[in-house]
């Protein structure tokens, strides 16, 4: 916030009513401020996809700048799942269940063409996208996608986790979309 | 103590002294450790492994019906996606098949610049193979200094086609264009730097006592077995057969390098480490040879066969010139005129002996492509490598396969 | 680029006329390499023959795959290639045989890799290999109710609603 030997905005404050002690805002700005910046990644990768998060993971290009210094391969213990590559028809169901297994509030970022929408597969066993069996957040084109398109879908992940609405996930419109997938 | 504890474990054996107390562990297809999309489903006696079950096709993309459809050119990209860690290697490799299938003659320097790029592309495979076995031990730091250089190898490859990863390098007859000035700085800066960092990487983990604990006698195969299954590559010269693609049947000018085959003798994962560090080095010196030997060439220009028939003339020639515009137009139409029979090629890939047997009708794309993929058929040999090990040994053996999903699944 | 060494290639035919006879259909070299056809009834035989043989050496399948040729009458074909490491020599051979019979005996007796290359050609084109110890489908989904491979299946999946075939030229 501001001080007065502050030499480095590290984060932006939310707009809040400060005095002497105290700092009043809306809690779901700094819920929203606390969790952007302290994202806990699951990395599904399975193909050419997950190379060049390797990449982005390692220190040319690191994510950890971001928050994402721990990677999670627990679904239950993670926020955001990465799901880089191809995903078959035999890999949906697991895909589904692994999504089922997170905890809310949760995001999911499709990294690739194969992810989103099958990519140069228009085959008879992969999936045209994962959003068929799991709602998406953030899609990122490329095949493979550079380090930096991924890190801007990042960016776009944590611009959605700061401006979320703290009575999304509860809302019926949110259970609605979790219906079609058949997701309690 | 320590025959005693790996010896093999009968399941049948209850009225020994011994209790058994079976589980079944699923190592599902999302795990840390398999570095791929495969499921072991293992039954464990305690903390050793008796017998593992496997499951493999999650990522299934069913190139061999794809590539019915396209035409041989559009092949490529396909082919780039098998062993995504070293896609040159695939992507010449595919090339010279279907070279072999037209016939085509490729000029000196053209091969001596795929040299290159294939073992570029070794370096990287090997790289990256051998710094997930020291993540796999606990040794995270070995990954993350050696993913740097994978990165300066990206530039190269960036700079002559690109792409960083899944480059579709090449094209019928040699490469789209000819490598420009900052392709061969970056090279040769490349080939300066990398050596003392390979050595670095060396000192951290080859003589380090953990590491030598954990891999020493863990994982391993005998050549007759290793044979009968099917190995080819690092894997099989661990076991101590000198059998290489290159030595054995050379192809793109290998005949004029000069190079050792590293082998091992007792087929553990220690060999299988030591095998692909010893032929990091090795392409590291045919690398200098090449550049040496392209550098003592007159010619710096070609860069292609220039077979009009199959190769895209050059939009000069288009413009101006009514064979290259018939050319042209028939090939991107698909209407190219490969002879009709069928051929197999086989190059020595990062993994083993990556094969490619086309049909062809005569016809604009193959009746039927067949690749030949290492990683499937040695990985058929898992099992009889983990029989009585702990379970963190099979992990360990597991990633020093190098089993990459895209090359078992195709 | 596969040199062929013909004293090898000679002698592998003539011992195989003599063990074989009219089991053995066709002996011819292909654009790189010998290409024999054989009955299916004597593949193992064959296989183990060639195996054994002291001075042929063929111990290692490099790989085995499945082809369908709609048009002939004998469609389905399961093709072979050997090597033979000491005497630096590569040699195809190929089966045929009928939808009614697709049954061909399997190669796991001679060569353990051979294991999953043939659950690879049933999953893809239905090959059956009798004495195979576990022959199911391997790369594809279990429940999987055709072979994909064979010609008369498209490449595309047949439920996708949202691409326009018109569109893509097909």
């Amino acid at each position: 916030m501001d001080s007065n030997n502050n030499k480095f905005t590290v984060v932006d404050a939310p707009e809040g009513y400060s005095g002497s002690g105290f700092y009043a805002t809306r809690m779901d700005k700094a819920i929203g401020l606390a969790r952007m910046n302290s994202l806990w990644p699951l990395p599904f990768a399975t193909s050419c996809c997950g190379i060049e998060f390797m990449a982005t993971m390692a220190p040319h290009y690191d994510l950890a700048r971001f928050g994402m210094e721990r990677l999670s391969f627990s679904p239950r213990q993670s926020d955001l799942l990465m799901v880089m590559g191809t995903i078959a028809k035999k890999m949906g169901p697991i895909l589904q269940e692994v999504y089922v297994q997170m905890a809310e509030p949760r995001w999911v970022i499709a990294v690739g063409a194969c992810a989103a929408s099958g990519g140069i597969f228009d085959t008879y066993s992969v999936l045209q996208g994962i959003d068929r069996v799991i709602p998406v957040d953030v899609y990122v084109p490329g095949c493979p996608p550079r380090p930096e398109q991924i890190i801007n879908g990042i960016l776009k992940i944590q611009d959605l986790v700061h401006n979320e609405s703290g009575r999304r996930r509860n809302s019926p419109e949110y259970k609605e979309l979790l219906a079609k997938y058949g997701i309690e | 103590m320590k025959e005693d504890i790996r010896k093999n474990i009968d399941p049948t054996d209850i009225a020994g002294s011994e209790i058994h107390e079976f589980v079944t562990l699923n190592v599902g297809p999302t795990h840390p450790a398999t570095h791929g999309v495969f499921q072991n489903v293992m039954t464990m006696d305690g903390e050793y492994v008796v017998d593992t079950y496997q499951t493999i096709g999650y990522i299934h993309r069913a190139f061999e019906k794809i590539a019915e459809r396209r035409a041989y050119y559009q092949i490529l990209p396909l082919t780039d996606r098998l062993n995504y860690c070293s896609s040159p290697l695939n992507n010449t490799g595919y090339l010279m098949a279907v070279e072999k299938l037209l016939g085509l003659e490729i000029p000196k320097r053209v091969q001596y610049m795929r040299v290159i790029i294939m073992e570029l592309a070794r370096i990287a495979d090997h790289n990256v193979c051998n710094s997930v076995i020291g993540v796999d031990t606990g040794a995270l730091t070995v990954f993350t200094y050696m993913f740097q250089d994978r990165e300066k190898i990206y530039e190269i490859w960036e700079q002559i086609c690109g792409s960083r990863l899944t480059t579709s390098i090449g094209r019928i007859g040699g490469f789209e264009r000819n490598w420009n000035e900052k392709a061969w700085s970056l090279l040769r800066t490349f080939m300066k730097e990398y050596p003392p960092r390979l050595k670095e990487f060396e000192t951290l983990l080859m003589r380090n006592r953990i590491f030598l604990d954990r891999t020493v006698d863990v994982g391993a195969i005998s050549a007759e077995k290793a044979l009968n299954y099917g190995f080819t590559g690092p894997n099989l010269r661990a076991t101590g057969v000198d059998y290489d693609v290159r030595i054995a049947s050379p192809y793109c000018s290998y005949e004029d390098f000069d190079f050792i085959v590293p082998v091992g003798t007792t087929g553990d994962t220690h060999d299988r480490f030591m095998v692909r560090q010893e032929e990091m080095w090795q392409s590291i010196s045919i690398i200098n040879q090449a550049i040496a030997k392209l550098d003592a060439m007159a010619d710096k220009e070609t860069f292609n066969a220039n077979n009009d028939a199959f190769v895209m003339p050059a939009k000069e020639k288009v413009y101006n010139d009514m064979e290259s515009l018939i050319y042209h137009f028939k090939q991107v139409m698909g209407e190219i005129d490969p002879p009709k029979g069928e051929i197999y090629h086989a190059i020595e890939a990062g993994n083993g002996e990556l094969g490619f047997y086309i049909v062809s009708d005569g016809g604009r794309s193959p009746y039927r492509l067949h690749f030949r993929r290492p990683c499937f058929i040695y990985y058929q040999g898992y099992p009889d490598m983990i029989k009585g090990n702990l379970l963190s040994d099979a992990i360990i053996t597991l990633s020093s396969m190098n089993v990459i999903a895209g090359e078992l699944d195709a | 680029m596969f040199i062929i060494n013909q004293e090898i290639v000679d002698l592998t035919s003539e011992k195989l006329r003599n063990r074989f006879g009219e089991a053995l259909l066709t002996v011819e070299t292909e654009m790189d390499m010998p290409v024999y056809i054989v009955k299916k009834e004597i593949i193992v035989d064959l296989l183990r023959f060639l195996y054994d043989d002291e001075t042929l050496r063929y111990r290692f399948l490099t790989t085995l795959c499945g082809i369908h040729y709609p048009d002939s009458d004998q469609p389905f074909g399961v093709i072979y290639h050997l090597h033979s490491l000491e005497n630096n020599q590569r040699i195809r051979i190929k089966t045929f045989t009928t939808l009614e019979d697709i049954t061909i005996p399997s190669a796991t007796a001679v060569f353990a890799g051979a294991n999953w290359m043939e659950r690879e050609a049933y999953d893809f084109y239905g090959i059956l290999f009798s004495g195979h110890p576990n022959l199911k489908r391997i790369l594809n989904v279990d429940e999987m109710d055709y072979f994909p491979m064979r010609k008369e299946y498209p490449l595309e999946d047949g439920t996708r609603e949202d691409k326009n075939d018109d569109f893509f030229g097909r």
